[in-house]
């Protein structure tokens, strides 16, 4: 299947000098819910912007169901809903006029019935007459939702839609985000929080001082989230894995004073008896032992510091 | 051509004129009668007439300009300075519309509240002294053009400014003063050689000698000048947006 969005070589330096972006290439799949994952000022929402024609890319092109985001913006763009991070409302208009405007911006004609049901879908119907000044940071990010949806779009951004939010919210927003992938919406999201990533997407990507360090199944990276460690404590230091225990997935600890086994739990047999009884058969005796597991949080934040 | 789009745009920046009727309409009717008041009454009993026509009259001209002027470049300028402080701009940006139609939405409606502005001030004027268009399509076409122009040109300060401030400043300092310097209530013939010269190097003497002329066929300058001096200002202020829009100048990172 062809990616419904198609980034290559996107490179970005701000007029400042600062290099937000270093080559970046990514697909996007159609009707898949992808993650950006990465930490302040790691360029998702620059990504986000050049894509969306907000920002002009340094280098690089952009294709929207095999559309040139440069040459044929009209077609690119109204199939583009963006969720911008900042609240930037026009705070003087009331909730329905703002939503309509966003729609007739797109070139698509008025529609009272689809805007209402846009509103009622984001609880927003009963403010639908008060001016977006008195709403609260939610609902003011509920009417940038229903201004990104009201041109009924295939594809939508949505740059941190959970910052500042809480928990109440979150889970509506997470519940439109997977009503809107049901009804064929692909949607692009960033976030800071390693559990909204595992809770929605379907593809996570990872960025880090403008640089695409890792794209990945979410069930990939769960996978590695499943592996745990079993640290075993020896009595004498080893200076190297005994040829009786070689067939097991052994690493010999710094100094020789540990075998670290790593297994699967997901896994039918994790091969801890089989060790063990290797173990006692070859005379290797051990003093004590404990388990751990490395988190997406882990996995994170060690891709980020390798990185650096 | 996205109509839709530029409809949108259009109605929105009407819709935003119509909740602050009272200070949009009122206040340059008002302040332009009071022109008519203490200038056409008081000053006008005693300088009488001007090339055959009574002061009272001889002013309505250039002080609709005034306020064509002023009101025009204020109003563009707001609408656009204003989504680019709200950071309301991304959705422009992201929209499925070319920069044609953006002008088109934003110019085309600051346009039409100065033309709108422009007749009830005229229907005003008449209410205090006799009026007599003798070109009424000349009339409408120079109203009309300057209009856009100016609406163009606010929209240029618009983008340019980066402060609510710099939106301030050229209707004040620049545009009054030059409108007031520029024969708004008197003709220039009654200036002294030398600041007759100098008084020709004001571009806003064109525009108001040209409109005048639609008015009561008098005039300081050749008529085909003013008409071409206000078209030469439209195509600049054309070129001034074509070049923001190609370098995305101050709305595009
Ligand atoms: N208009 C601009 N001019 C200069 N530098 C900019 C501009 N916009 C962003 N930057 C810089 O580019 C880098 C990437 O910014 P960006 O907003 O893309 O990060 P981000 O990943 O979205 O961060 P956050 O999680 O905080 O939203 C930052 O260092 C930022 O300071
Ligand atoms: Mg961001």
């Amino acid at each position: 299947m062809n990616p419904i969005i198609s980034v290559k070589d996107v490179a970005k330096t701000y007029a400042s000098g600062h290099v937000a972006l270093k080559t970046v290439n990514l697909d996007i799949r159609e009707r898949e819910i992808f993650a950006l994952l990465g930490p302040n000022g790691a360029g998702k929402t620059t990504l986000i912007s050049i894509i969306c024609g907000i920002v002009n890319p340094t280098s690089g092109t952009i294709t929207v169901d095999g559309h040139d985001v440069a040459r044929d913006y009209r077609a690119c763009r109204s199939m583009i809903g963006l969720v911008p991070q900042e609240l930037s409302t026009e705070m003087f208009e009331t909730v329905w006029a703002t939503v309509s405007f966003s729609r007739g911006l797109f070139g698509k004609k008025k529609n009272p019935a689809f805007i209402e049901k846009v509103l009622r879908d984001l609880s927003l119907w009963d403010k639908k007459d008060s001016r977006i000044m008195t709403l609260s940071g939610g609902m003011k990010r509920r009417v940038l939702i229903a201004k990104a949806l009201a041109h009924e779009p295939r594809i939508l951004f949505l740059d941190e839609p959970t910052a500042g939010v809480d928990v109440e919210l979150r889970k509506d927003m997470w519940d439109i985000v997977r009503e809107l992938r049901a009804g064929g919406v692909t949607v692009i999201l960033t976030t800071h929080y390693i559990e909204e990533a595992e809770e929605m997407a379907d593809r996570v990507g990872v960025i880090t001082k403008g640089e695409l360090i890792l794209v990945q199944e979410k069930t990939e990276l769960m996978h590695k989230l499943g592996k745990k460690q079993l640290t075993l404590e020896l009595q004498q230091p080893l200076a190297a894995i005994p040829p009786a225990l070689v067939a097991h997935k052994l690493e010999l600890a710094p100094g020789g004073g540990a075998l670290v086994f790593t297994y699967d739990t997901h896994a039918d047999r994790t091969g801890i008896t089989a060790l063990l009884n290797d173990m006692r058969e070859a005379g290797i005796g051990f003093k004590d032992l404990a388990t751990s597991q490395s988190s997406l949080e882990d996995i994170f934040v060690d891709l980020v510091r390798h990185s650096k | 051509m996205n109509v839709e789009a530029v409809r949108a745009i259009y109605t929105f920046e009407m819709a935003r004129w119509g909740r602050t009727l009272m200070q949009s309409i009122l206040s340059p009717v008002l302040s332009t009668s009071l022109y008519f008041i203490v200038f056409g009454a008081a000053i006008g009993s005693r300088i009488t007439q001007i090339d055959g026509i009574s002061y009272g009259a001889f002013i309505v001209p250039g002080l609709i300009m005034l306020m064509l002027l002023t009101e025009s470049t204020s109003n563009a300028s707001f609408g656009i300075y204003f989504p680019r402080f709200a950071g309301t701009i991304y959705e422009l940006l992201s929209a499925p519309i070319s920069p044609l139609e953006i002008v088109l939405g934003y110019v085309g409606a600051a346009a039409t509240k100065s033309v709108i502005l422009g007749l009830i001030i005229l229907a005003t004027a008449s209410l205090f002294v006799p009026i007599r268009i003798a070109h009424p399509v000349w009339m409408l076409g120079f109203l009309v053009l300057t209009a856009v122009t100016f609406s163009l040109f606010g929209f240029i300060i618009g983008v340019w400014a980066d402060g609510f401030e710099k939106l301030q400043v050229i209707p004040m300092l620049v545009l009054t003063p030059l409108t007031f310097l520029g024969g708004t209530f008197y003709s220039i013939k009654m200036l002294p050689p030398f600041w007759q010269t100098v008084t020709l190097f004001n571009p806003i003497v064109y525009l108001i000698n040209g409109f005048r002329w639609s008015f009561y066929e008098v005039s300081d300058v050749n008529i085909a000048v003013a008409l071409g001096m206000t078209l030469g200002f439209l195509a600049v202020c054309l070129l001034a947006v074509w070049w923001i829009f190609k370098t995305g100048y101050r709305i595009k990172a």
